[in-house]
């Protein structure tokens, strides 16, 4: 584990510390996306590379745009311009379930297990090319029987390692949040997926599951996935990222290790305004708000 | 009191040919509502469909029966992909908006003064298309015994209707215990998890529009071929709203309970018919209370509140599991 750290490290040992920093080897290149509703501008990206077996964290203030770009690469969303592209594969115009089938495959933020199916339903269904999901096909259950003991089989590995083995029957709504998390990041990885985008995998998990879920995501880049996540929760960006890219009003405001992003003056200022360490008077609030605005939309 | 006669009314109602139409009508919601979630209330325009398209093809087109109702099949896939095409991206309540409009923009097709050549306007169709079918019948004499009565023709369709049930049952068994069943199923849970897993959500709803639609077409070739006539006002939200108690009954996504459901909806209309009617000309019931001519209006009000103690006291229905019915509340 800690020599493939230190590999992952050496991706980033000539990649420049400003945003949209060209990367040694990215799976996943955005280009010039935005996307306004209305007359607000939520996202506007102009230049993202992301590693190819690396952990990158998406980090930014409330608002700064990171779940609609995520929604937007996985094709959820369209945006107004841009491109962009896995593998060197134009996704611009794909259905959302083309993307998953190339390869990228996301989590969501309010967690969506199938909750009146099983865990082990929940499992079996993510597999890739079941012939046994054809119309046809399904009329005829020797044809898919085979493909589905191999699929139960897969899940069962899965599910046993992270400890879900013995929900494997129950509903998935009569899960725990953490274990709902824990159940929709197993289901992706049925996927087989090369990038595996989380959204917010820590929100609502209890400290004890935080750990055994950060296992299981370091435990992807050791296998050779990579991972982008969208996350509030500081401790883990600073425990498991290799590159960290920070969003704020929509742009990509620095890019860099994570020991560099939390010294970052622009990052500190997005989050805290930019007279965070000066004390308030009336007079300096209201300077204060002004000055914030200015710094994050240079 | 004669409750031979009542025994004998009930019985038939309760396997008799309505039972076995209201039965196909709901396993095709069955399809749509308890197993992918889309919310269809046009059932009623599928079984317009079939019956029509049978009908129309025999009488004016002198099309011979059994390729007549290649037609109504055809006829019911079009139809779906009509509805299905615009609305199956769009969320789930838009459905059911737009195939409600649907099936009663059908209806007021059938029943207009324009195509009164054809479609016979309001006044429906009415002949011996059916003749092929019943041509066929090896039970011309019926069924009579004390307890069970069925004419000649009646016998027919009931035997071959339910011989359909069983098959399209067994079929809708097999389907939904399949992986394509399991994504139906997953579908009706969560949309965008289902396609975040790579799976074409909108070709699977489709998938499952056209085949609950056919199925419902089906329901409507037996409507037409059981009464020999087609009449545009049996095809109203009624039909589609009857077939919903009858799916609710049974309990949603369940095989059988479109059966049991279509059984026991049939079984309480016509023995709370039955009962009154005798009561009221034996004197049990006074005039003044309830008249002969009431008993119609009274047994849906009774029925009525029979369905209202079943969702309070069983909300999952007959086959149902109420744990089940309570995840739905996303705890």
């Amino acid at each position: 584990m800690q020599e493939r750290n230190s590999n992952s490290a050496d991706f980033f040992a000539k990649v420049e510390m400003v945003p949209g920093a060209k990367k040694m080897d990215p799976i996943l290149v955005a280009d010039k996306i935005s996307r306004s509703f209305g007359g607000l501008t939520a996202v506007d990206v102009d230049h993202l590379e992301v590693q190819r077996g690396a952990i990158t964290a998406l980090i930014g203030p409330n608002g700064a745009g990171k779940t609609t770009f995520f929604n937007l690469l996985t094709g959820y969303d369209k945006p107004n311009k841009g491109e962009w592209s896995l593998n060197g594969k134009k996704l611009n115009d794909m259905p959302s379930f083309r993307v998953a089938r190339l390869g990228m495959v996301r989590t969501f933020q309010l967690t969506k297990a199938l909750y009146r199916l099983t865990v082990i339903q929940n499992m079996a269904l993510a597999a890739k090319d079941q012939k046994g999901e054809s119309l046809l096909r399904s009329l005829f259950p020797f044809t898919w029987r085979k493909q589905e003991a191999e699929i139960r089989l897969r899940s069962e590995e899965i599910l046993k390692k992270f400890k879900l083995i013995d929900k494997k029957d129950d509903f998935a709504a009569a899960l725990s949040g953490g274990q709902r998390k824990l159940l929709e990041l197993a289901r992706a990885l049925m996927v087989e997926p090369e990038l595996i985008m989380l959204d917010e995998p820590m929100a609502g998990v209890n400290p004890a599951l935080k750990q055994s879920l950060l296992e299981h995501i370091k435990d992807l880049r050791t296998q050779g996935k990579t991972v982008l996540f969208v996350e509030h929760d500081m401790d883990m960006v600073m425990e498991i990222s290799d590159w960290v890219v920070v969003m704020a009003q929509g742009k990509i405001i620095a890019e860099g290790p994570p020991k560099s992003i939390i010294n970052n003056q622009d990052v500190i200022t997005a989050y805290l305004g930019a007279h965070h360490d000066t004390e308030l008077d009336e007079n300096s609030e209201s300077m204060a708000s002004k000055n914030s605005k200015g710094g994050v939309s240079q | 009191m004669d409750f031979l006669f009542i025994i004998q009314q009930t019985l038939g109602a309760t396997i008799g040919v309505n039972t076995i139409i209201f039965a196909l009508a709901a396993i095709g919601l069955n399809m749509h509502f308890g197993y992918t979630g889309l919310l269809n209330f046009g059932q009623a325009g599928f079984l317009a469909v079939g019956a029509y398209s049978v009908a129309v093809s025999v009488m004016s087109f002198e099309i011979p029966l059994f390729i007549a109702f290649l037609i109504g099949i055809l006829n019911s896939v079009l139809f779906a992909l009509i509805l299905g095409i615009p609305t199956l991206r769009l969320r789930a309540d838009y459905l059911a908006i737009v195939t409600i409009a649907a099936s009663e923009i059908i209806r007021k097709v059938a029943r207009s003064a324009t195509f009164n050549d054809l479609l016979g306007g309001s006044d429906g169709i009415s002949g011996k298309f059916g003749k092929d079918f019943f041509d066929l019948n090896p039970f011309k004499s019926g069924l009579e015994t004390s307890i069970i009565r069925f004419s000649g023709n009646d016998l027919w369709v009931v035997i071959v209707g339910w011989a359909i049930v069983a098959i399209i049952t067994f079929l809708m068994w097999v389907m939904v215990n399949s992986p394509w069943g399991r994504v139906l199923k997953a579908i009706r849970e969560d949309e965008d998890a289902v396609s975040s897993l790579g799976k074409n959500v909108y070709l699977y709803k489709m998938q499952s529009l056209i085949i609950g639609g056919v199925i419902g077409s089906i329901a409507g070739f037996i409507y037409a071929l059981s009464r020999q006539s087609v009449q545009p006002d049996n095809y109203s939200t009624a039909l589609t709203f009857f077939a919903y108690t009858v799916l609710i009954l049974g309990g949603a996504a369940r095989v059988f309970s479109p059966i049991i459901g279509a059984m026991i909806f049939w079984f309480l209309i016509v023995f709370i018919e039955q009962m009154l009617r005798q009561a009221v000309t034996a004197g049990y019931i006074p005039e003044w209370l309830i008249g002969v001519n009431q008993v119609g209006q009274i047994r849906f009000m009774l029925m009525g509140l029979g369905l209202m103690l079943l969702m309070i006291y069983r909300p999952q229905g007959i086959f149902g599991d109420k744990k089940e019915l309570a995840l739905d509340a996303r705890a």
